[in-house]
C-alpha cells in the first residue's frame, strides 16, 4: 500500500480568483512594463538601458528573453492563492539590475544564460559541473508551491519548478569536512549594470554570495529552481537557476548561481557583510525578531487586487514550515542567531 | 497672470496624485501598489518642500518678490503629500491596525523621525492662513523656522528607510545642505537667539 503523508508545503487546491489574471498575464505584463518604462523610469536607468546592446522596451519584443515550457511533475492543487505570474516577474529585488523593484524586469532581458556553467566544488570527492541543458535534465523536475517571504514584510506564493538541492549535493559526495554550503551569483559587469555602477547596484560588493549550513541545504524543502509557472525562469527571477529556501527571508534565495562550494567554515553572505546587525546568517522567518526597520510580526501578501485589497496576514515562524525545519535549530537561541 | 500660474501649480501637484490613486486602485502601477503610493507621496513631499525652500533665495537673488506668492501654496502641497504618505502607511500598509501603528512609531527610529517631521508640519499648515499669520505677529516666523528642522528630519527618515543605496539620499543631502547654507545667518540667529 502506498502511504502518502501530506507535507505542509504541499498546499491544497484551487486558483479560482486568479484565473482571469492568469489568462491575461501577457497583456498585464506588457501594460506594466510600459508603465514602468514610460513613467517610473529614472533618467539614469533609461540612459544605461538604452546604451546597452539590448534595448528591450525601445525596440520590439523580439529582443526580450524567451522562456521555454518545462516538463515537470505538477504540484498537488493548492487552496493558497497564487501570486499572479505578472507580479512574480515584475516585482523583484535583484540589485545587479537596479534598486527599484521594477528595474530587474526591465534591465535584465539581455542576460545570456546559454552557455551556463554551475560548478559544485570544495569539500567534495566528486566535483560536478552542470552546463545549461544539465540544469533541466540531470534531475527530474517537480513543481512546488512555496510561500516566499521578503525581509521587507511582503510575501508571495510562487509555483516553482526545480529539484532538491540535496540531490545535487549527494552527487558531488561531500567529504566529512563539509559543514556549510557557499553560493555565488554570476559576476559579469558587462551584463549586469548594477555590478558596473555603484549607483545602480546600491554599493554592494559583487558577486552576491549566500550560504547555508549543510543540514539546511540537505533539507528536502531546499530547492534549486529552474522555472516558475511551468516555464524556465526569466532573468529577473534568477535565470537559469536559483536557490529557494522557503523558511528563510527571500534574500537567502540567491539568483543566477554559478558556484556551489562545500566548505568547512561559515561562509560570508552579502547582506550580512553589508549590515550584520540587520541581516544574520540564518535569516529564518521569525515573527518575534524584528528587523530594525520592519516589524516581522505580519506581512502583506501580494496577490491580486489594487490598493484596497485587504491582504495583511500574520507571519508564521519559519514562514509556516516549522514542521519540516524547526528541528534544525533545536538548541539555538533564534533571537541571537537571527 | 498670478492666478493662472497658481492654478497651474495646483494642477501640477494634484494631477500626479489623481494618476497615482487611479492606477493604484486599478492595480496597474506595478506589482505592489501599496509600496508605490507610499514611496511616491513620501518622495513627493520632500521634493515639494525643497522647492518651497528654494523660493526665498531665488526671489532675493533675482529681485522677484512676486515669487513669494507661491511659497505658502507649495508648503501646503508638501504638507498634503506628507499627509497622504502617512495615511497610505496607516490605511494600506498597516491596514488600520492602530496597535501596530503605535508600535511602529515607537520601535522604528526612521518612523519616529518621520512622525516628528510630520508633527512639525501640522502646526505650520494650520497657521498658514493670512489671518492667523497677522494675529501671531513675530511668533509666526519663529514657528515657521521649524521648517528647517522638519526638512532635516524628513531627510533622515528617507535615508534610514533605504536598505543600501546612498546615492539618492546623498544627492538630496547636497541639495538640502545648500538650501540651508543660503540661510545660515538666519538659522544660527534663530537657534542661538542673539537678540
Amino acid at each position: 500500500m502506498l502511504i502518502k503523508s501530506k507535507k505542509s508545503y504541499q498546499l491544497t487546491d484551487n486558483d479560482v480568483t486568479d484565473e482571469q489574471v492568469y489568462v491575461n498575464r501577457r497583456q498585464l505584463l506588457k501594460s506594466m512594463g510600459y508603465i514602468g518604462a514610460g513613467t517610473l523610469l529614472s533618467q539614469s536607468i533609461a540612459r544605461s538601458a538604452s546604451a546597452a546592446p539590448f534595448d528591450f522596451w525601445g525596440g520590439s519584443d523580439q529582443a526580450s528573453f524567451t522562456q521555454q515550457a518545462l516538463n515537470y511533475q505538477k504540484a498537488p492543487a493548492t487552496d493558497e492563492l497564487l501570486t499572479p505570474e505578472a507580479k512574480v516577474t515584475s516585482h523583484n529585488n535583484f540589485y545587479e539590475f537596479g534598486l527599484d523593484k521594477s528595474d530587474p524586469a526591465r534591465n535584465s532581458q539581455g542576460l545570456k544564460v546559454k552557455p551556463w556553467q554551475l560548478t559544485v566544488s570544495g569539500e567534495v570527492s566528486k566535483p560536478v559541473t552542470l552546463d545549461y541543458d544539465d540544469l533541466f535534465k540531470k534531475f527530474p523536475l517537480e513543481e512546488r508551491i512555496y510561500r516566499l517571504r521578503c525581509v521587507e514584510a511582503w510575501s508571495m506564493v510562487v509555483p516553482w519548478v526545480g529539484f532538491s538541492l540535496a540531490d545535487l549535493i549527494k552527487q558531488a559526495a561531500p567529504t566529512s569536512k563539509a559543514k556549510y554550503v557557499a553560493f555565488e551569483t554570476l559576476y559579469d559587469p558587462e551584463q549586469m549594470p548594477g555590478q558596473r555602477s555603484r549607483r545602480i547596484g546600491g554599493g554592494i560588493d559583487y558577486p552576491y554570495v549566500e550560504g547555508l549550513r549543510l543540514d539546511e541545504a540537505m533539507n528536502p524543502l531546499t530547492m534549486l529552481s529552474v522555472g516558475l509557472y511551468g516555464k524556465t525562469l526569466p532573468p529577473q527571477n534568477g535565470a537559469p537557476i536559483r536557490l529557494v529556501v522557503p523558511w528563510k527571508y527571500g534574500f537567502k534565495s540567491i539568483k543566477s548561481i554559478v558556484s556551489i562550494k562545500l566548505v568547512e567554515k561559515m561562509p560570508p553572505t552579502t547582506w550580512n557583510i553589508l549590515a550584520p546587525n540587520e541581516y544574520g546568517f540564518y535569516a529564518n522567518v521569525n515573527p518575534d525578531v524584528s528587523h530594525p526597520r520592519w516589524s516581522q510580526a505580519s506581512e502583506r501578501r501580494i496577490t491580486t487586487g489594487g490598493l484596497f485589497a485587504r491582504n495583511r496576514i500574520a507571519t508564521l515562524p519559519f514562514n509556516g514550515y516549522g514542521e519540516e525545519v524547526a528541528h534544525l535549530y533545536k538548541n539555538m537561541d533564534l533571537a541571537r542567531y537571527y | 497672470m498670478i492666478a493662472v500660474l497658481k492654478t497651474l501649480v495646483h494642477l501640477a501637484a494634484a494631477l500626479p496624485l489623481v494618476w497615482l490613486y487611479y492606477g493604484a486602485v486599478n492595480d496597474t502601477i506595478g506589482a505592489d501598489p501599496v509600496e508605490r503610493v507610499i514611496h511616491f507621496t513620501g518622495i513627493g513631499a520632500l521634493n515639494i518642500l525643497l522647492i518651497s525652500l528654494i523660493i526665498t533665495p531665488l526671489a532675493k537673488r533675482f529681485k522677484k518678490p512676486v515669487l513669494l506668492k507661491f511659497r505658502r501654496l507649495l508648503g501646503l502641497w508638501a504638507f498634503t503629500y506628507a499627509l497622504f504618505h502617512l495615511l497610505n502607511f496607516l490605511f494600506f500598509e498597516l491596514q488600520f491596525d492602530w496597535r501596530l501603528f503605535i508600535d511602529e512609531v515607537i520601535d522604528r527610529p526612521y518612523i519616529t523621525v518621520g512622525m516628528f517631521a510630520f508633527a512639525i508640519l501640522v502646526p505650520l499648515a494650520v497657521t498658514s492662513w493670512s489671518k492667523v499669520k497677522r494675529k501671531m505677529g513675530k511668533s509666526w516666523q519663529q514657528l515657521h523656522n521649524w521648517v528647517y528642522i522638519a526638512a532635516v528630519a524628513i531627510w533622515v527618515h528617507f535615508y534610514w528607510s533605504i536598505k543600501s543605496d546612498i546615492y539618492e539620499p546623498g544627492l538630496y543631502a547636497v541639495g538640502l545642505i545648500w538650501l540651508l547654507s543660503l540661510r545660515k545667518d538666519r538659522i544660527s540667529r534663530w537657534l542661538f537667539k542673539r537678540k
